[in-house]
C-alpha cells in the first residue's frame, strides 16, 4: 500500500471532573495530582515514537479524552509544540481539540487558537438541562453558550457541537429543539450520536431492559429529523452521525474511515501503522512509569479488505471502485460482486464508480457490514 | 477358581438411595484400590455420569474379599443404571447376576422406583436382601422402613444391615452378607459355551469389547465363538476381567464367571445386548432365554449443524450404539435441516444423554427436532404405517384412523400433594385407575398416560408440583385410538418440515400458540416483518409476528474502537453461518430446539 498520504495524530487525555455515567472511555476523575507527571510521560512517548515513525509527515492532530480541556492550556499547547517539533507538519494541518463547556474558558481558548489549534469540539450533547442531568454531564446549557461564545472571540472559526440523541427521557420534540438551538449558532459541524449503552457502565445496568429509553422507532425518527433538519440549515451528512457545511468536514475522522494511518499517543490510545493496529494498556500508573507496550495485530489483505469496506461504508459517499483495485488488485466486484448483489436486491446499497448504503442501508449498517467479513 | 466361591450380584435401589456409594464402598473394602485411586465415584466413570449424579451405562467391577470365615470370595458387581427409561439395561444386567442388594434410603423409604426394581429382579430369579442406607441421617427411621420393606414389597428385612454407605458404617455387615446371601453360580464348565452379553464397549485400540457371564462351558483366546442371535462367527483374541477401570487379561472364563472378550468384531451390530455366546465348534442346545429387540420409545431428528459433518455424525451414532445398544438411527433428510438421522431411544433422558455425548465425546454441534413417541397409522386402504416422523403422516383422507402409546404409570407420593398429582394428569390426559395408600402418609397412584404427554416435561411437572415428594415409574401397556393431528409451523407463510409434531387435538391450539411464542423469541428480526403461524390440516391456528428491524447499526466508530468493532461483525456473520435458510428467512439452530422446552417459563 502506498504510504505517500500524511498521517493523523491522535493524543488521549485520560481526565475528566466527574465521569459520565453513559461513559466507556478510559478515563479518570479525581487524578488532578496526576496532571504533570502524565504530560510527561507523554513527552517521553513522542520521542520513542519519533525515532519510530518521525519520517512522517502530518496533516491532522486531535486531542480527545476523557476532557482535554480540563488541564491547564499550556499542558496541550507544550505537548503541540513537542510534537511540531518532532514530527513534519504540512502546509494546512488541521488541529482539533475537544472542549467541555464546563472548562472552555475564554483564556484557555484562545492560548490554543494562538498555539495553532484551528478547530475545536464541544461537548454540549443536548440544549435540555433536564437530559443534562440524565446524563450526568458537569455542565449546563448555559455554560455552553459562554464556552461557545469564547471560541468565537478567541477566533475559531472551525467547530464542532456534539449532540446526543435516545437519551432516557427525551422526546421527539425536545431532541428537535436541541437541533435547531444549536443549528441557529451557525458551528461549522455537528455531530449527532444515539445513545450506545456501553457495558460496563452504569447506564448499561440501569437501562439494558431498554425501559425508560425512547424505543427503536423514535431512535429512527431522531435519525431521519437530524438530516432533515440539518439540511434546511445548510448542513450535509457526510457519515452515519456527521453533519458538516461544505468544505467543514472533519479531516482527521474521515482518516479513520479511509484507512489513512495514525499514531495514538497516550494512555489506551490506539494506531493503524503500516498496516498493523495497535491498542495501548489502559493502565495509568505504568504509562506514567513510562510502559508504552502495546497489543498488535498485523491486518493480512482479507482484513484490510474487510475493513477497508465496513469503515468506508460509514461514509455517505462510500467507497471507491477504483481505489479498491489500485489497492488490493482486484476489483470489488470480483471479491464482492456476490454481497452488493444481495445487498442491493435488499434496497441497502448502491454501486456505480462508488459502493454506499441508502439511506434504509445506514439504518442497518451492521447488518450490511458484516456481510463483508469472511 | 472354585464357582463356590464367586458371588455375582448387583445393587438397585430408587434414584439418589446410594447405590453407587456403596458400590464404591465395597470396592474399597474389598482391598483392591487405595483410596487414593479412587475417583469421587469409581463405577460412575463417565463425565456426563459424575455431572449429574446418575448411572447410565452400566459397568462392572470384579473384587476379591476375605471373608470372616477365612477364605476368599470373587465378587462380580455389576453395576445397574437407575433410570426408568433404561428399564432394558437394568434388566440384562439383572439377568447376568444371581442375588441383588436393594438399597433403601432410611428417611425416603420405599419408592416408585424401588418397587419397580425389586420385581424386575424377582423376575430374574434373583436372590433380593436389602440394606437401609442413611441411617445417620437426621432423619432417618430405619424401623419405619424395614416395616415398609416388608409390608409394600413382601421380603423379610429384620436383620437388614443399617448402614451409611457414605461414612463407612456397617459395610463390613454387607460384605458378610454377599457371601451368605448370594447364591453361587450355578452351571458346568464342561458343557458347550454358553455366555450372556450384558453389555459392550468399543475401544479404539481393542475394538468392540464384549462383557459377558459365562452360564455354561468356557472360553479363550483362540476359541472360534459365535454369536446366536446375529449370526456373527469370529476368533477370541482376548478375555480377561474388569479390574476397577482398567481391563486384567486372563487365560479363560470359565462357567459362574463374569468378564470380557475381545476378538477383531468389526461390525458393532454384531454384538446385540442379551444375545447368546456359543462355541461355534461345538454349540449349545439354545440360547438363553430373555433376549429381545429394543423398542425405541422417542424419536426425533438428529442433523449436523453444519451439514458437512454428516458423515462424521454417522461415525459417531456408530460408535455410540456399540456402547448402548438401544440407540436406534436411520438416515433421513429435510427441507429445513438436510441430511441428517431420525433416532430412537428408551426416553426423553435417554435422548438427551445421547445428544450430550455426540456434542461432548464427538465435538459435533447437533440441531435436534422435536421428540416424538410411534403412533400406529391405519390407512382406509387396509395398511397400517409405524409413524416416527411426522412429516411421513399420510393425508388426512388416507387415514382411516391412529393409535398412540399408553403406559401405565405408578406414581408414589405423600398424601397431601396427591391432588397437585391427580391434576397434572388429568392435564396430561390421563385415565385414572387406583390409589392405595401404603402407609398413613404416603400413597400409590396408577394412571393410564399417554406416552406423548411425558415425554416432554412430565417429570419436571411432577417435581416441582411435589415439592420432590413424588416418584414415578411407567411401562408401555399398549396402543389405543386416539384423535391425533398434525401440527404445522409457517414461517413468513413457509411450512417448516423439521418443527411439524403430532399432538392430540384438543392440546393442538395450546401448543401451537405455545410453540409461536417461542419461535418469536429465537427467531432474529429481519429486514422485513416475519409472520409465524400454527397450523392444524391447512387451517391457522396460532399466529405471532417478528417485527423488521429498523436500527442495527453503530453511531460511533472512531481510532479506538475499529479492532472492537470488527469483532462486534465478526460475531454478526459468524451467527448468519450457524443459521438455516428457510426462504428467505434466517433461522438459528436452536429454534428447532426450543420446542423441547414449551413449559419452561
Amino acid at each position: 500500500m502506498k504510504t505517500d498520504r500524511g498521517v493523523g495524530i491522535y493524543v488521549h487525555i485520560p481526565f475528566c471532573k466527574r465521569k459520565c455515567d453513559y461513559c466507556d472511555f478510559v478515563s479518570f476523575a479525581g487524578k488532578e495530582d496526576l496532571f504533570s507527571a502524565y504530560f510527561s510521560a507523554l513527552g517521553s512517548e513522542i520521542s520513542q515514537k519519533k525515532d519510530k515513525f518521525g519520517a512522517l509527515t502530518v496533516d491532522s492532530v486531535f486531542f480527545g479524552g476523557g476532557t482535554p480541556s480540563l488541564p491547564e492550556s499550556s499542558c496541550l499547547t507544550g505537548i503541540l509544540d513537542v510534537l511540531r517539533e518532532k514530527f513534519n507538519f504540512s502546509k494546512n494541518p488541521e488541529i482539533t481539540t475537544e472542549v467541555n463547556p464546563d472548562s472552555g474558558s475564554f483564556e484557555k481558548l484562545k492560548a490554543y487558537k494562538e498555539a495553532g489549534f484551528n478547530r475545536i469540539s464541544i461537548g454540549l450533547q443536548s440544549a435540555n438541562d433536564e437530559e443534562l442531568k440524565t446524563l450526568s454531564r458537569v455542565h449546563d446549557f448555559k455554560k455552553f453558550t459562554v464556552c461557545y461564545e469564547n471560541a468565537l472571540r478567541a477566533g475559531f472559526t472551525d467547530i464542532n457541537v456534539d449532540l446526543m440523541s435516545a437519551i432516557p427521557g427525551q422526546t421527539l420534540k425536545s431532541y428537535e429543539k436541541t437541533l435547531k438551538t444549536v443549528a441557529e449558532l451557525n458551528p461549522s459541524h455537528i455531530s449527532a450520536y444515539s445513545l450506545i449503552l456501553e457495558e460496563g457502565t452504569p447506564f448499561f445496568e440501569r437501562f439494558k431492559d431498554g425501559k425508560g429509553l425512547p424505543d427503536e422507532d423514535t431512535d429512527r425518527e431522531m435519525y431521519a429529523l437530524t438530516r432533515a433538519f440539518l439540511k434546511d440549515y445548510g448542513f450535509e451528512r457526510y457519515e452515519i452521525s456527521n453533519y458538516a457545511k461544505p468544505g467543514f468536514e472533519c479531516k482527521h475522522n474521515i482518516g479513520y474511515w479511509e484507512r489513512k494511518p495514525y499514531l495514538g499517543l497516550g494512555l489506551a490510545a490506539a494506531s493503524l501503522m503500516n498496516e498493523t493496529r495497535y491498542q495501548k494498556h489502559g493502565d495509568l500508573r505504568r504509562y506514567i512509569d513510562g510502559d508504552f507496550s502495546e497489543d498488535t495485530e498485523k491486518l493480512d489483505r482479507t482484513s484490510q479488505m474487510e475493513e477497508f469496506m465496513f469503515l468506508g461504508l460509514r461514509l455517505i459517499k462510500g467507497v471507491s471502485v477504483e481505489r479498491f483495485k489500485e489497492l488490493f488488485g482486484k476489483s470489488i466486484q470480483e471479491e464482492y460482486g456476490d454481497v452488493l448483489k444481495k445487498l442491493n436486491k435488499e434496497g441497502l446499497l448502491l454501486f456505480d464508480d462508488r459502493v454506499y448504503l441508502t439511506e434504509k442501508g445506514l439504518d442497518v449498517a451492521n447488518y450490511c457490514m458484516s456481510e463483508f467479513i469472511k | 477358581m472354585n464357582r463356590d466361591h464367586i458371588r455375582n450380584f448387583c445393587i438397585i435401589a430408587h434414584i439418589d438411595h446410594g447405590k453407587s456409594t456403596l458400590a464404591d464402598r465395597i470396592i474399597e473394602r474389598t482391598g483392591l484400590l487405595t483410596e487414593r485411586e479412587m475417583q469421587a465415584q469409581v463405577l460412575d466413570n463417565m463425565d456426563l455420569e459424575r455431572e449429574r449424579g446418575i448411572t447410565i451405562k452400566a459397568q462392572t467391577v470384579r473384587t476379591v474379599y476375605k471373608a470372616k470365615n477365612g477364605e476368599e470370595y470373587i465378587f462380580n458387581l455389576i453395576d445397574t443404571p437407575g433410570h426408568v427409561d433404561f428399564n432394558y439395561e437394568v434388566s440384562r444386567s439383572l439377568a447376568a447376576c444371581d442375588g441383588a442388594i436393594l438399597v433403601v434410603d432410611a428417611a425416603q423409604g420405599v419408592e416408585a422406583q424401588t418397587l419397580a426394581n425389586v420385581y424386575l429382579a424377582l423376575d430374574h430369579d434373583l436372590e433380593v436382601f436389602p440394606v437401609i442406607n442413611k441411617i445417620d441421617l437426621p432423619s432417618a427411621d430405619p424401623e419405619k422402613v424395614i416395616k415398609e420393606i416388608e409390608d409394600v414389597i413382601g421380603i423379610e428385612a429384620q436383620d437388614a444391615p443399617l448402614i451409611s454407605a457414605k461414612n463407612g458404617i456397617n459395610i463390613d455387615d454387607v460384605l458378610e452378607r454377599i457371601v451368605e446371601k448370594v447364591p453361587a453360580p450355578k452351571g458346568s464348565e464342561n458343557d458347550p459355551l454358553q455366555a450372556l452379553i450384558f453389555d459392550s464397549l468399543y475401544d479404539s485400540y481393542k475394538g468392540v469389547i464384549v462383557f459377558v457371564r459365562v452360564v455354561n462351558g468356557r472360553v479363550k483366546k483362540g476359541t472360534r465363538i459365535r454369536m446366536m442371535a446375529t449370526g456373527a462367527v469370529e476368533e477370541v483374541v482376548e478375555v480377561g476381567y474388569f479390574g476397577a477401570g482398567q481391563f486384567l487379561p486372563c487365560e479363560e472364563l470359565s462357567a459362574g464367571e463374569v468378564g470380557y472378550i475381545t476378538a477383531s468384531i468389526k461390525n458393532v451390530r454384531d454384538t446385540a445386548v442379551g444375545d447368546t455366546v456359543t462355541d461355534d465348534e461345538r454349540p449349545c442346545a439354545k440360547a438363553l432365554p430373555g433376549y429381545k429387540k429394543v423398542q425405541s420409545m422417542v424419536y426425533c431428528g438428529v442433523y449436523p449443524a453444519d451439514g458437512a459433518k454428516y458423515p462424521d455424525l454417522r461415525d459417531a451414532l456408530e460408535k455410540l450404539q456399540l456402547n448402548d445398544a438401544s440407540l436406534f438411527y436411520e438416515p433421513e433428510t429435510s427441507v429445513a435441516l438436510g441430511f441428517g438421522y431420525r433416532c430412537g431411544f428408551l426416553g426423553l433422558l435417554h435422548l438427551e444423554i445421547i445428544q450430550e455425548r455426540l456434542e461432548r465425546e464427538y465435538n459435533l454441534d447437533l440441531v435436534t427436532t422435536a421428540p416424538g413417541v410411534v403412533y400406529k397409522v391405519y390407512k382406509t386402504n387396509g395398511d397400517m404405517i409405524e409413524l416416527t416422523n411426522p412429516s411421513n403422516l399420510p393425508s388426512p383422507t388416507e387415514i382411516d384412523y391412529m393409535e398412540e402409546p399408553i403406559v401405565n404409570a405408578e406414581i408414589m407420593v405423600t398424601t397431601q400433594f396427591v391432588g397437585s398429582i391427580m391434576e397434572l394428569c388429568q392435564e396430561r390426559r390421563g385415565k385414572y385407575l387406583s390409589m392405595e395408600y401404603i402407609e398413613e402418609t404416603r400413597a400409590l397412584i396408577k394412571y393410564e398416560l399417554p406416552l406423548n404427554e411425558i415425554i416432554y416435561d412430565f417429570f419436571d411437572a411432577l417435581k416441582s408440583r411435589s415439592r420432590g415428594y413424588a416418584s414415578f415409574d411407567y411401562e408401555l401397556k399398549g396402543y389405543e385410538r386416539s384423535d391425533m393431528v398434525k401440527l404445522d409451523i409457517l414461517i413468513n407463510r413457509e411450512e417448516v418440515d423439521a418443527l411439524s409434531f403430532i399432538v392430540h387435538r384438543d392440546s393442538a391450539y395450546e401448543r401451537g400458540r405455545k410453540m409461536c411464542e417461542k419461535l418469536k423469541d429465537e427467531i432474529p428480526r429481519h429486514l422485513f416483518e416475519i409472520p409465524i403461524q400454527a397450523a392444524v390440516g391447512g387451517k391457522i391456528i396460532a399466529r405471532e409476528t417478528v417485527k423488521a428491524m429498523r436500527k442495527d447499526v453503530l453511531a460511533k466508530c472512531y481510532g479506538g474502537d475499529i479492532t472492537r468493532k470488527k469483532k462486534l461483525l465478526e460475531k454478526q456473520k459468524e451467527g448468519k453461518k450457524r443459521m438455516r435458510q428457510i426462504g428467505n428467512v434466517e433461522i438459528p439452530q436452536k429454534a428447532f430446539m426450543s420446542v423441547l422446552k414449551l413449559d419452561e417459563d
